[in-house]
């Protein structure tokens, strides 16, 4: 790795320490879950480091620890995490054009929520080195979290398992909030997504649509809609 | 206890279906996308899956609707006066321990 690459790696790795920080908690929160509902301690550890997604995994977890069929399993975890290939799409555009394939198949495994939306928030283009930087310090939190929650299980009192429970959101609205205050058109995207995720949660008759679903057609709704709306110029779209 | 070859094919199905739908856009989609509208939709996509995760859902993660609405409202405060990640995160766990100490009393 040259000089400039190495700069770039730990650009990456400083700016993925805030996700760092977020994932330890959230991902204790699921290895307390999972050794609580009997996987053993390295299966927990196992699934964070193969998987490396919230919401998909809880609830693959979930349906592991439930005895369901295989079939189950991966239509749940992949209905979930369908919004990834919006997000990986997005985020296509947003990697130099000169990313070898190689790099491009190994980076895309760390897409996470997180991940991406800081990706997304630099300036210009997103090279490899940078990348993997943001990605590496991510994943360590994701696995250290793991391996402190599946092996503290039952050592935190209800009262403080509860409370992490929001911690995971609170950073989602971390992100969303600052460019949703400056620009009318993003705010006016997490109004319209969220909105049409309460009707689809809360009409009797839509509540047949499955969380993965939900996230999937409102966040294709929202973004079309504003994007008729209030088109990018042509620059200041991705880069 | 769960028959561990079950847990590991379990893992295993679902570790692929995580991965594939990360790695197949940005394998298959190299060159720059010109059409205006789908760069404007691309960009706004991000915003509105968080958005679309986050609510309604963050009414329901804690032990009861009152500590998540005050935990969300100060998620969304600290966010607003831009804080870290953590500290919005951190602050909005607090303020939903406090909350759910004190309606132990009422």
């Amino acid at each position: 790795m040259s000089d400039q690459s190495l700069k770039k790696f730990w650009k990456g790795a400083r700016d993925g320490f805030p996700i760092f920080l977020g994932y330890v908690p959230v991902s204790f929160a699921f290895g307390m879950m999972a050794t609580e509902g009997g996987l053993p301690f390295w299966t927990a550890v196992l699934i964070s480091m193969t998987n490396f997604t919230s919401a998909g995994q809880v609830a693959g977890t979930s349906l592991i620890l439930s005895g369901a069929a295989y079939l189950e399993i991966g239509i749940t975890t992949f209905v979930i995490n369908i919004r990834y290939m919006l997000m990986s799409l997005s985020l296509s555009q947003k990697l130099e054009e000169k990313m070898s394939t190689l790099a491009r198949c190994v980076l895309s495994f760390g897409n996470t929520d997180e991940i991406f939306a800081v990706a997304m928030q630099q300036e210009g283009r997103v090279g490899t080195s940078y990348l993997a930087g943001l990605i590496a310090t991510p994943y360590l939190g994701w696995t250290l979290g793991t391996v402190l929650g599946a092996g503290a299980s039952g050592l935190l009192p209800l009262s403080l398992r509860t409370a992490l429970g929001i911690l995971i959101y609170g950073m989602f609205i971390a992100i969303m909030i600052p460019p949703a205050r400056k620009v009318r058109s993003i705010l006016m995207t997490v109004c319209i997504a969220a909105a049409l995720s309460c009707v689809i949660r809360w009409v009797p008759w839509l509540s047949w649509i499955s969380g993965g679903w939900s996230i999937i057609l409102c966040a294709v709704a929202a973004s079309a809609v504003v994007a008729l709306r209030y088109p990018v110029a042509d620059e200041e779209a991705m880069s | 206890m769960t028959d561990l070859s079950y847990v590991l094919v379990g893992i295993g199905v679902m570790a692929l279906v995580t991965y594939l739908p990360r790695m197949l856009p940005l394998a298959i989609f190299r060159k720059r996308i010109n059409n205006r509208f789908i760069r404007s939709f691309l960009s706004y996509v991000p915003y509105a899956v968080l958005a679309a995760m986050t609510f309604p859902d963050v009414l329901y993660s804690t032990a009861s609707l009152y500590s998540a609405l005050v935990g969300l409202a100060v998620a969304v405060f600290l966010a607003y006066r831009g804080k870290s990640l953590l500290t919005v995160a951190v602050g909005a766990a607090a303020a939903v321990f406090l909350v759910e100490r004190l309606l132990e009393f009422l």
